[in-house]
């Protein structure tokens, strides 16, 4: 049992559902973003998921987009990543990184030439030593992830792949036998923030994953609101929840205390969704 | 297994060397169906006959093999030119394209999508899904849109819708990027008509069996023209879809050298190019595993050159692995250097050549040196009408009096 499956054991024990909630680091700066996680802790989330920014996010939509570019355009680098998930993990709620698969290859590079590959191994332990629970990885599927399987299993970090509606029942059995901690379903065919997941329309491909695992189920992409994460509560083990925070520090830019307010806010009305 | 071929899960070079698929997982049944399909249809007769057919009856392929003995005299090599340029729309791009929207059509999807760095895929997209009555979206980095006008006005004019993207470097690699996000929420209907051959497993592949016509009739035409192999074969390279077609037909040749010329911007030292494999690293951007010009955190660094054809700081992974396994030299070419031998060839044979191609005829002239007396074929990928803005603007030209200036360029 790992720290994510177990905050989702939790959950399903009081007879809800988790709540998920990402942001990417370093925005809107590294400090920033420590406290916008803190806040999102402190109002409710059972799991917290670290964006680490990517120059080309192709999952991303423009919401996600645009933060992350921020915080490159500030210098946010991969150590920063780990200071922030350093700092979320030690309140003790099992914190994810989600990253695009190229800064894990290329992390820690010494020259420009050489191979990138040893990144895994020197991040996978990094992440560790910075109490991070496992990687989400929305570029990476089982069948090309033997590196990060071998570098997570040998320090039990959670490798949580993605299935999605387009996904074969083979793929889907395929993938669930390679995750550890929970499995992300894809909400919509579409990117994040773009449109809404509905349970209906999530439902069968929760279902599908379910027949070939006793892994939770998280949904992602595509959930903001409590009404929907309360709609999509009754079918998931977990609620996962992105564009709708940053947004919400989007509109908030330059007053920092307003946002952490509004951050908390929205936290509360989708702790209280998954638990209607 | 060689270099050139990929094994069943996409890898060139050995299982996790390059390519591969590094892909959301809700793209990976559309690209398990394109793969079957793209199998299925070059094993079906009709399909390749239909593709042939459209080739020479539309396309205007096989194109010539040139003589350019104007060109070699100052070179000091003989120099033949592949003319790609002379294709229906102007470039080896048409094949690529009529090759995927055949595809498309044949497993019933009703629309396209493409991205588009100069303009020539995007044009090429628009015209084929034109003539087979496919809707047409082309995402193209709105730097692009900018000094590519007129490539604009010519997909619009095709019937394309043409999105201007506005994130990150706001170039190619950017509209690839937006080009993915829309299939991913439209792939039901959408076939994604890659522009290079880069890109996910089967696409690198896919995209080279539609394009390497442009070597295997090269190689059989310098046969049946001059008795004989070049000693060399040169081909510029962004994403790689042209050079990859020609080395086709010359990669089990040990004999013939190769070379694929990138584009080296202000100079590879001044950190300003699009030299991928000569000065990037390995790493996994678009898809595939392959050379990238990425930081020290994987992020990737924005390519510069005057050609927006070769301004990607990716490439295919076949190239890499055939750099890697020494069998072809890549090599850097400003733009000071390709904007002469644009100048050169318009001089000496009376072809202007579009800037991605003058890096091919730059490359090969300094190769000519190493090769006095030797034959070199160069393809020429595609025609420089599109490019008389760049070349406008570079040299000085269209005001009376100003042709002295082009000359010293």
């Amino acid at each position: 049992m790992t720290a994510s499956s177990t905050a989702f054991e939790k959950a399903r024990a009081d007879g809800r559902a988790a709540l998920v909630g990402y942001l990417p680091a370093g925005f809107p700066d590294v400090d920033g973003s420590i406290a916008a996680l803190k806040a999102m802790v402190e109002a409710g989330c059972d799991v917290i998921e670290i964006g680490l920014p990517y120059s080309d996010p192709v999952m991303d939509g423009p919401i996600i987009q645009a933060a992350a570019q921020q915080a490159l355009d500030a210098g946010v680098r991969t150590t920063d990543v780990l200071r922030v998930v350093e700092a979320v993990a030690a309140t003790g709620t099992p914190t994810l990184v989600m990253t695009y698969w190229n800064p894990i290859e290329s992390y820690g590079r010494v020259s420009g030439r050489s191979h990138g590959r040893s990144g895994v191994e020197r991040f996978a332990q990094d992440l560790a030593n910075a109490g991070g629970a496992g990687l989400i990885t929305p570029d990476l599927t089982p069948d090309f992830a033997p590196e990060w399987t071998a570098a997570a299993d040998e320090r039990d970090l959670d490798k949580v792949f993605l299935v999605a509606p387009s996904s074969t029942d083979e793929r889907i059995a395929m993938t669930t036998a390679a995750c550890r901690g929970f499995v992300y379903a894809t909400g919509i065919m579409g990117v994040t923030g773009t449109r809404q997941a509905t349970a209906a329309g999530v439902a069968p491909l929760i279902a599908r994953t379910k027949a070939t695992t006793d892994l939770p189920v998280g949904v992602g992409v595509g959930v903001s609101t409590g009404a929907q994460a309360a709609d999509l509560a009754s079918y998931a083990d977990g609620v996962i929840v992105g564009s709708a925070f940053v947004r919400t520090l989007l509109d908030h830019a330059g007053d920092r205390t307003a946002g952490l307010a509004a951050l908390a806010a929205l936290t509360e009305d989708l702790a209280g969704g998954v638990r209607a | 297994m060689s270099t050139y071929d990929a094994d069943a899960l996409g890898w060139f070079g050995g299982a996790g060397a390059f390519g591969g698929r590094f892909m959301p997982e809700a793209l990976i049944a559309a690209l398990d169906e394109l793969d079957v399909a793209w199998r299925e249809a070059m094993a079906d007769p009709a399909f390749t006959g239909e593709f042939d057919r459209l080739l020479h009856e539309y396309a205007g392929v096989p194109s010539l093999l040139y003589d350019a003995t104007r060109l070699s005299e100052h070179a000091g090599a003989r120099i033949l030119l592949k003319r790609e340029d002379l294709n229906h729309t102007g470039a080896h791009k048409i094949r690529n394209v009529l090759g995927q929207a055949l595809l498309t059509q044949r497993m019933g999807k009703t629309r396209v999508i493409a991205e588009t760095g100069a303009g020539q895929h995007g044009v090429a997209s628009a015209t084929a899904a034109a003539y087979l009555g496919l809707d047409c979206t082309v995402y193209m980095g709105e730097v692009d849109t900018e000094r590519q006008a007129l490539n604009v006005a010519r997909m619009q004019l095709l019937g394309a819708e043409v999105i201007p993207v506005k994130s990150g470097s706001r170039t190619l690699k950017d509209a690839i990027n937006e080009a993915l996000r829309d299939w991913v929420a439209s792939v039901d209907e959408t076939a994604y008509l890659f522009g290079t051959a880069a890109g996910p497993h089967p696409f690198p592949s896919l995209v080279l069996s539609f394009v390497r016509g442009i070597g295997d009739e090269a190689r059989q035409q310098c046969l049946d023209q001059f008795g004989a192999l070049p000693d060399a074969v040169a081909a510029c390279v962004g994403g790689g879809s042209n050079a990859i077609g020609l080395f086709a037909g010359f990669v089990d040749d040990p004999e013939v050298a190769i070379y694929g010329f990138e584009a080296g911007g202000d100079g590879v030292e001044t950190g300003r190019h699009a030299a991928t494999i000569f000065a990037g690293s390995i790493g996994v951007l678009h898809g595939a595993r392959t050379y990238v010009l990425q930081d020290e955190d994987g992020q990737t660094i924005e390519s510069h050159s005057i050609s927006a054809g070769l301004d990607y700081p990716g490439v295919g992974p076949q190239h890499s692995a055939l750099s890697a396994a020494g069998r072809a030299s890549y090599l850097p070419v400003t733009d000071a250097e390709a904007m002469d031998a644009m100048a050169l060839l318009a001089r000496t044979e009376g072809i202007i050549p579009a800037v991605e191609s003058a890096h091919a005829v730059a490359g090969a002239l300094r190769v000519a040196k190493e090769r006095p007396g030797q034959t070199l074929l160069v393809n020429l990928s595609g025609r420089g009408d599109k490019d008389m803005g760049t070349a406008l603007e570079w040299f000085g030209l269209g005001r009376a009096g100003a042709q002295e200036q082009g000359e010293q360029g």
